[in-house]
């Protein structure tokens, strides 16, 4: 069952590079507040909203941005059709921190409402009017097995079409996001309702997934 | 496709109302609630109400729980409420097909507020991840921990998440448990909002003012396996999330994103919403919440099915929440009994819903429990009652 469902495009941001699918993006080595507003501006987004997320937000967003870009699949789905599944090590621990030392004087709702990992997947679903399922899972590390095993369980089900799941953390200096645009295929075919498989799609297992996360692209 | 049941074989609902499902249910059929006025500058400037565990929670957890001083306090209330859940059946945690799922929103973040700055262990104290494997090793899991962290949906999302691995048959058991403690931390940032009401929250009154917060631990255990199971079975019959896509602190003005997945809920089990029971909503007494999940159960057609909300009993328990709330769903099926919406008085909500207010019995078969959070995310789970051996 597992090989009808396909990864049909994918983007990696780290302190390093920036990928989309095998193609990088940037090579140049970035701070986190320099690639965010960076990334921003060369992807020449103009979405006010952005400038109130806190970094983690930011960069699942961003990330989500890029990975979304250019397919052609979403189009065709129900908004209940497309859903969310994220993980990070670190939950919303880099703005909890932000927001602790805000409490001693006035402590502010703007930065409160962060303090939730899954405020990143309702920036995400209010950007694309993504409406299916949502989960925030937290480890220790990235761990591929248990988003295949989670997603395809999502998409072999029929409770999704579509899901974007993957990993963004954020502490500190520390930075990465790996995001993954997943699809379920029709009769071997990775484009719902189409003929042609969307070029570039490769099958959705953990050992894509890993690889991806590892090098940034991966070869066709 | 045929799906696999999964049934609910064991609970405990750990809360400043009792130490077992039996006790709290005791204290809400006699319209006991643990919400009390705290004057406690450690947690807030300004007096506040809130069902907080009492003073002496650290000495009855050393006493319920030997061996387990080198679990957080976060972390010994959740391992407290597994082990009696444990307790009730036959699950074993070494079984490689049992898992442990953990839901919290905040977990060890309380002890941010009084670390020394730059203490190497805390990052590892913090993390979630880090105090699920504590607990799992604690009760010797065979199999590392999942953590689920999703808002105010994380209990709800934990049970839907424990019957998709066991559907998915990578798993028999999952052991369900969810907990949250109140600190300054989440006081504060409700507080910030103007979302903590002046005396104990009123779900669905036409002057609720806001929320009253609560703190608890839960656990739910649910297997795929139906052999000796308690009677009358409850399984999980099906659970979905999903997502407002409007607001990342406000709820659907529509309440049509919580109205899809209770209809698809009804629709992949072919359940009518005309054989619904009764619904356990997230009632947290705020203006948007309740009008919201109003808005939904009224498009969903189920004016007429008895609703109640639990948040005048607990407080909202945020990460527990949808766990207290599923077993007290539950305890409600086995009497055929639906509590009162306490704190409720009048009718607050535009659409003419059946918000229960005094003890009404009724055969339950069909139940909904439903949860909301930030983000703009809504769950949702239906829980069946079948007295005829599987």
């Amino acid at each position: 069952m597992k090989d009808l469902n396909y990864i049909i495009s994918s983007c990696t941001i780290g302190r390093n590079s920036v990928f989309k699918g095998d193609t990088r993006l940037y090579s140049q080595a970035e701070e986190l507040g320099q690639r965010l507003l960076s990334l921003y501006r060369n992807l020449g987004l103009d979405y006010p909203k952005f400038y109130k997320m806190d970094q983690l937000s930011k960069l699942g967003w961003l990330a989500s941005e890029i990975l979304l870009k250019d397919n052609t699949i979403l189009s065709t789905l129900q908004p209940e059709d497309i859903g969310i599944v994220l993980t990070n090590a670190n939950s919303s621990l880099d703005t909890d921190i932000k927001y602790l030392d805000s409490v001693a004087n006035i402590a502010s709702p703007a930065v409160f409402v962060y303090t939730l990992p899954n405020i990143m997947i309702g920036e995400i679903s209010i950007r694309n009017k993504f409406k299916g399922e949502n989960a925030f899972f937290i480890f220790d590390r990235f761990d591929a097995e248990f988003i295949e095993l989670y997603v395809c369980q999502l998409l072999d089900t029929g409770v999704l079409k579509a899901c974007v799941c993957g990993w963004v953390d954020v502490l500190g200096d520390d930075y990465k996001a790996c995001l993954f645009l997943v699809a379920r295929g029709q009769s071997g075919k990775p484009s719902p309702g189409s003929e042609s498989p969307e070029p570039g799609s490769i099958t959705f297992s953990k050992e894509n997934m890993d690889k991806i996360f590892r090098e940034g692209g991966i070869e066709q | 496709m045929q799906m696999t049941d999964v049934f609910v074989v064991s609970d405990n609902i750990l809360s400043p109302l009792g130490w077992t499902t039996d006790e709290n249910f005791t204290r809400l059929k006699n319209s006991v609630s643990g919400i009390r006025w705290h004057d406690d500058t450690a947690l807030s400037p300004e007096p506040f109400y809130a069902a907080l565990f009492n003073k002496e929670l650290d000495q009855d957890l050393a006493a319920k729980l030997p061996g387990a001083g080198e679990l957080t306090r976060f972390e010994q209330v959740l391992a407290a409420s597994i082990r009696q859940a444990l307790e009730g059946c036959k699950v074993d945690p070494a079984d490689p097909e049992t898992i442990l799922i953990i839901s919290s929103t905040k977990g060890n973040i309380p002890l941010l507020e009084t670390a020394e700055p730059g203490d190497p262990e805390l990052k590892d104290r913090i993390s979630l991840f880090g105090s699920a494997q504590r607990v799992a090793g604690h009760f010797n899991f065979a199999n590392r921990p999942l953590v689920v962290s999703n808002a105010c949906i994380s209990g709800l999302l934990g049970i839907i998440t424990g019957a998709r691995l066991i559907r998915s048959g990578r798993y028999k058991h999952a052991v369900v448990a969810g907990a949250d403690l109140i600190s300054k931390f989440v006081l504060s940032g409700f507080q910030s909002f103007q979302a903590v009401s002046p005396e104990p929250c009123r779900p669905f009154d036409k002057d609720r003012t806001g929320i009253s917060l609560g703190e608890a631990a839960a656990t739910m255990i649910l297997s795929g396996k139906s052999e000796e199971l308690p009677n009358p079975l409850i399984k999980v019959m099906d659970g979905l999330t999903g997502n407002d896509a409007n607001h990342i602190s406000g709820p659907s003005r529509t309440g049509s994103e919580l109205s899809y997945i209770i209809q698809k809920v009804l629709q992949n089990v072919l359940v009518r919403a005309s054989d619904i029971d009764f619904i356990s909503a997230h009632g947290t007494a705020t203006l948007y919440n309740d009008e919201m999940e109003a808005k939904a159960i009224d498009l969903a057609g189920m004016d007429s099915v008895p609703v109640n909300s639990l948040k005048g009993y607990y407080g909202h328990t945020l990460g527990a929440a949808g766990l207290v709330e599923s077993i007290i769903t539950i305890a409600s099926m086995k009497e055929d009994l639906v509590l009162p919406t306490l704190g409720f008085r009048e009718h607050g909500v535009t659409k003419p819903i059946r918000v229960s207010s005094s003890l009404l019995q009724k055969p339950l078969k069909h139940c909904l429990k439903t949860a909301s959070g930030f983000g703009g995310c809504n769950a949702v789970v239906l829980f069946s009652k079948n007295t005829e051996r599987p």
